[in-house]
Parts: structure tokens; sequence; C-alpha cells
């Protein structure tokens, strides 16, 4: 398999940031860096080699919080993922929200669904998750049960009855 | 009923002729909203007996719930449903209003529909045709 | 001074629970911010308990209108995380049913934005000629929605030789149905009025905000997944990807409405060329590793990232429907507008949150004077004059030639 252009060209630039790099097929590639580094690389990727920004992939893995950064190079038709670790359990990395305008609400569900901070983010308030949805409870962390926490009966009723409560005043 | 109401007479015949519909949407896929939508449209047609998607539920007898209710909806259920005029029917519309269907564990879910208002009928398919939601407000109209 | 005006999140012409802080300065619009959360439904959790053959039913119920083309990325990020090659016949028959959602998907859309704008004639012909097409999807999968034709390495049912002819004479009727759309909206000096210039969306930020599908086509940003990583058997026909540059409300209408033409073409061709053979491959063990699915859906980019543990379920399955990216380019959309603009700026995204509501109009204006049908009729002739004098020449007319 050939090496791709936008890999050689980051290597080259980043060349003490690169953990890894895993050429699955011609169309995907896997690059591993630094916490560090996401920012400028991202940065990179976008001004300079003209890249799509697709998504931020976060899942909690043994090594602590894993992101993956998509990116799609449509004219050569190859996906690039940039993926880096973000030690638990305080997880905490660098926004690209002002790189990229899009990425603002991405990283907003990442912090309701797995509490991940993002720093200098613009705006990080609550985005997918119910206002009444107790803090600190993050439904995409492994060690949480894939289920409301009020789930036994009585938590139940006691839980709509407050929104009635509510309601009525 | 779903309501303790007692029906009068004329209540009964204020609710049979011409009933006007309010649609809820409380975490569904759309379809079942698409499939409700499309009873409407020229094909099934079900303005020519009166029946009216209308925008506020206070001019509503029928209130059509779809989907699993999610935490977040679920203060804008009880709120929709105390401010229709009673008596009203209740159509839980899908097997995710039902049931829950496949979504039925999920941490942002607190319903089914019929665990927090009372339901008249109920309507499963994923999604009910239209003719089957044709079918759920004739039995329902029958129930009055 | 500055207003706040909520749009939702349940509001008579949003379909599904929405909301939208609009920050206003008289009728001017200066910001706009979005919260969502009365439909999420945790599939991602959902799916890490379920093997990946009930996954699949699980993405087929993200959205009811895409209702292909999840499960179409999900069957690609599997494949391409454990190799697999699926048969030739079943690519057709994948391509087939997603050309065949999409003329669906883009009717739907302009029904609705039809009904957005108060042209109802639109709304009620676009959901008649959409009908057909519905039934055709219950003669081949016998759903008229959620069809759960797709399987991993394959597809579940087969179209059968005896509905092709019936499929070739659905689309057909529907052809001359789209020109005539085409004509009545490209044509007619008022849509045009309405729908130009509202909701400018520059190229650059077409980019910055990594919008997809139609969207960004309309703003002059040349991708389609169909084109640029070609799956099924999109790279075996031909057909072109449309775009425009003017990026405004009229733009994307005239991208949707040019694919269903598309559309018709690519269904055509792959009817006449599906070659007979197998449905499905055996499926091996799925291995360790990760995948990446992409689709072009009818709103764009759906993409699926897919990583396994050896289990028979999967490890994390990680969704981006095409609006996730789409909505949030109202931020440049909107500033500038004014208030009665919202909608049609928010319809002409197709935010997925679909075609459930209706309201009767309640029009406030007072009737000055009595007017007959004729002084009416009159009067709606001259201004149409009057708007066709001042639009002559647009650079639309000539695009169905
Ligand atoms: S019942 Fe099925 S079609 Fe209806 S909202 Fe639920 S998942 Fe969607």
């Amino acid at each position: 398999m050939v090496e791709l252009t936008p890999i050689k060209k980051i290597k080259e630039n980043f060349p003490d940031k690169i953990e890894e790099t895993w050429q699955k097929s011609s169309r995907r590639t896997y690059v591993t860096v630094k916490k560090d580094a996401v920012k400028d690389i991202v940065s990179y990727l976008m001004k300079n080699l003209g890249a799509r920004f697709i998504i931020i992939t976060a899942l909690d893995t043994r090594k602590g919080i894993e992101m993956l950064y998509h990116f799609s190079f449509d004219q050569r038709g190859c996906i690039l993922s940039i993926r880096t670790f973000v030690p638990m359990p305080l997880p905490e990395i660098e926004s690209i929200a002002q790189i990229i305008s899009g990425a603002e609400y991405i990283e907003r569900e990442i912090h309701d669904l797995l509490g991940v901070n993002f720093k200098n983010h613009p705006n990080l308030k609550r985005f997918i998750l119910a206002d009444d949805w107790p803090e600190g409870l993050y439904p995409l962390r492994r060690e949480h049960k894939c289920q409301f926490p009020y789930r036994t009966v009585e938590e139940q009723n006691l839980f709509r009855q407050e929104i009635l409560k509510k309601e009525e005043q | 009923m779903s309501d303790n109401h007692k029906l009068t007479d004329m209540s009964r015949w204020g609710l049979k002729k011409s009933p006007w519909a309010f649609h809820l949407s409380t975490g569904s896929c759309n379809n079942c909203d698409i499939e409700l939508l499309d009873a409407l449209t020229p094909r099934f047609d079900v303005e020519r007996f009166g029946i009216l998607l209308v925008g506020s539920p206070r001019h509503a007898d029928i209130l059509f719930v779809t989907g699993i209710v999610t935490v977040q909806a679920l203060p804008r259920l009880i709120h929709v449903y105390n401010q229709i005029a009673k008596p009203c029917l209740v159509i839980a519309l899908g097997t995710c209003a039902c049931t829950g269907g496949i979504f039925d564990g999920s941490y942002h879910q607190i319903g089914p529909v019929d665990k927090i208002i009372p339901v008249d009928v109920y309507i499963p398919g994923c999604p009910p045709k239209p003719e089957a939601i044709i079918s759920g407000v004739v039995k329902a109209l029958a129930k009055i | 001074m500055r207003t706040t005006i909520p749009i939702g999140p349940y509001h008579p012409l949003l379909e599904e629970p929405e909301l939208f802080r609009v920050v206003v300065e008289g009728e001017r619009i200066v910001d706009i911010d979005w919260r969502t959360s009365w439909n999420h439904r945790g599939i991602e959790k959902i799916a890490e308990s379920k093997t990946y053959e009930q996954a699949l039913f699980l993405v087929e119920r993200i959205c009811g209108i895409c209702s292909t083309s999840h499960p179409i990325a999900f069957c690609n990020a599997v494949e391409d995380l454990a190799d697999i090659e699926i048969p030739d016949r079943a690519k057709y028959i994948r391509t087939i049913v997603a050309e065949l959602e999409r003329i669906h998907s883009h009717l739907l859309w302009l029904g609705l934005a039809g009904h957005y704008i108060g042209y109802h004639t639109v709304w009620m012909w676009a959901w008649r000629y959409r009908e057909p097409i519905c039934e055709l999807f219950e003669i081949i999968s016998g759903n008229r929605q959620s069809y759960a034709m797709m399987k991993i390495g394959g597809v579940r049912q087969d179209i059968k030789e005896e509905t092709i002819p019936i499929i070739m004479k659905t689309i057909n009727e529907l052809e001359p149905k789209i020109h005539m759309f085409a004509d009545a909206i490209l044509d007619d000096p008022v849509m045009l009025a309405r729908l130009r210039n509202v909701g400018k969306l520059s190229k650059e930020d077409a980019i910055n905000w990594c919008t997809v599908g139609p969207v960004a086509r309309s703003a002059g940003v040349d991708i389609d997944i169909r084109r640029d990583y070609p799956y099924a058997s999109y790279d075996r026909v031909e057909w072109k990807v449309i775009t425009q540059v003017d990026g405004d409300v009229l733009a994307v209408a005239v991208v949707r409405l040019l694919e269903i033409l598309e559309s018709i073409k690519i269904i055509r061709q792959c009817l006449e060329k599906m070659p007979p053979g197998p449905l499905q491959v055996e499926v091996p063990e799925i291995p360790v590793g990760e995948g990446i699915g992409v689709e072009e859906a009818p709103r764009g980019e759906c993409f699926h990232y897919v990583q396994s543990d050896g289990t028979n379920c999967p490890y994390r399955l990680k969704i981006r429907a095409p609006s996730y990216v789409n909505i949030p380019c109202f931020r440049s959309r909107f500033i500038g507008e004014r208030i009665s603009d919202i909608l049609l700026i928010l319809a002409s995204v197709d935010p997925c949150y679909c075609c459930t509501n209706r309201t009767i109009k309640i029009d406030n204006g007072k009737v000055k004077s009595t007017m007959t049908d004729k002084d009416l009729l009159e009067l709606s002739w001259k201004e149409t004059e009057q708007l066709r004098e001042h639009y002559k020449g647009y650079p639309g007319g000539g695009l169905l030639e």
C-alpha cells in the first residue's frame, strides 16, 4: 500500500507527536497522537490540507477516554482518524471549536455523555441530556448501567410526582 | 374513557362528530408521525370525515402520542394532557408508545405512555400503516 | 433592544421537538442557539447490548425517513471491519432501494417546504406522488416504511422478476410529474421572490460548519459520498452530482428537485443491469478491530463507526446523522435575516424532524374593503406579471434543458 500524502505531511510536520500509524486499507487510516498535539494537528489538517471534519467519537476504555477525530479527504476518497487517549478520572482536553465552528455541538454532546471537559470551549452547557438528569452521571461510561437511574417503581413514582408538582406551580 | 367524567349525551354527541387531533412526539423515530400525516393527505384523506390535526392541545379531542416518553419529554406530556379539554381520547401510536418497543430499557426512557397518562386505544406496529391508524380512531370513537 | 424568542420545543410548525432560542433586534435575528434532548433515546448505549443482527433493526429506527440509509452505513462499517465483499446482485438491490428512498424523502421535503410557505397545493401533490413509492416498498419488502432489506453481507430479500416492470412503470409515471413540479416551482415568480437570497450560506461557512449533502452542494461544495466513497453499485451506473453556487433556499430546492431526476436515471440503469446471483454471503466471525461506514442519505453523509472486541455485540457504535452537522449552520444562515424567514430556512435543511403536525393558519389581517373573486384574481394576475417582469432572465430558467 502506498502511504498517502496527508499522512506523510503530518509525519514531517509533527515528528515527535505521532505515536503510531496504522493503514487499515487504502481508504482508512488511523493515527495515534499525543493529547497535547491534537489541536495543532486538527488545525493543520483543516487549514493546510483541506480536510473535511466529520465527527468526534469518544469511548470509555481501560486506557482512559479514547477520542477519535475523523476527517475525510473527499477528493482522494479516504478517511483519516486521529486517535488520542484522555486519562481518567478527570478527562480534559483542548477544545477545537475555535478552529471548526461545527465542532461546538459535538463537543457539548461528548461533555454530556462522557463527562469530558473541553478547555476553552465557548459554551459548554447541557445539550443532549434532560434538564433533570442528575449531575455527574455519564450514561456512556462503562460503569453506568443502560438504565435511567430511577428504575424501581417507587423511585419513578417519586420522580413523576416531583415533576407534577413543578408543573402545578 | 380515560377519565372519571360522567359523559352526558350532549358531550358524547359532541365528541363523536369531527374529532380534532393533537399530535405529540415524545421520542419517536418519526416514522409513526409521518404515517399519521400520511393518513391526512390525498391518498387516505381522513379530513373528509372531519378529522383534523390542530396546532393547540386546547382545541383537541384526541391526543396522539408517539415515542417512548423520554425523561425530557415527560413534563411536556403531562402539561399537554392537562391542557386538553376533558373528556378526551388518548391514543398510543406505534409500538414505542405502547411498550417501549426496541428502545425499551434505554437510560433516557421513562415511559411507556400508559405509565403516565391513561390510554384508551393502543395502535401497535412499527410503524402502523395508515389503515391501522384509521381503524384505531374508529375503535376509539366506538368506545364513546 | 434585544428580545429572545423561543421556537419549540413543541411548536406547531416544528414537527419533532427541538428548541431554538432566537435572539432578535427588532425584526432582525442576531443570534440563535439550539437545544435538543426530547428525542434522545440513547441508541448508542442500547446498541452495545444488542448483537450485530439486532443492532441493524435498531439503527433502522434512528430516523424513519432514512430507514435504509442508516442500515447501509452500518453494514458498510461492519463489512469494512470484517472485510466482507457482498455479491453483485445485492449491490444493485441496495442501490435501487436507497434511490427509491431518496425520491420519497425529497418529495416529502418538497411537500413540507410547500406547507411552510403556505403553498398547500404543492404539499398535497408532493405527498400524493410519494404514495406510489411507498406502495412499491410494500411490494418489494412488505412494509411501507422501515423495510428491513439490508443485512450484513448482502440483502434480506430479492427484487423479483415480476416486480421489475411495476417499478419501471411507477418511475416512468413519476418522471413527468417531477418535471411539472420543477416547472411549477422554478417558473413561478412568487416562489422565486420568496425563496431567492433567503438564508444564504457561503462556501467558506459551508465548509467551516462541516455541512454535508444537498445543503453543502447548494453552496458549491462538491461532495457526494456516492461518488467519493463508492459503495453498492454507484460506480457502475452513470449519473452526475448536482451542485449549485448560491447557497440560498432556492438553490437547495433546485438541488433536491434535480436529484430526484438523477435517482430515476440510476434506478432505471440498475434494473436493466442487475445480474442474477446470490443475495448474501456467509458472514464470518466478526474479528477484533474497527470499521467505518459512510453512506449518502437523502440529507447528506451518514457516518457509522463500529468497534468490536471480538464478541457478537459491538463494543461501541458511533452514529453521526447528516442533520447533526447541517442544523448548526443555521448560526451563520440566520443572522441578519428576518423573523418571518426562520421556518423557511429551517425547512431548507430538511432537519429530519419530519412531518407530523399541522396548524390552522389564522391571519390577523382585518378586511378593509370587500373584494369580489374577480377583483382578487385580477389583482393576483397583475402582481404575478409585475414579479415576472422583475425577475426576468433569472439563471434557474434553463436548468431543465
Ligand atoms: S413504533 Fe417504530 S416506527 Fe413508530 S416511532 Fe417507534 S420505532 Fe419509530
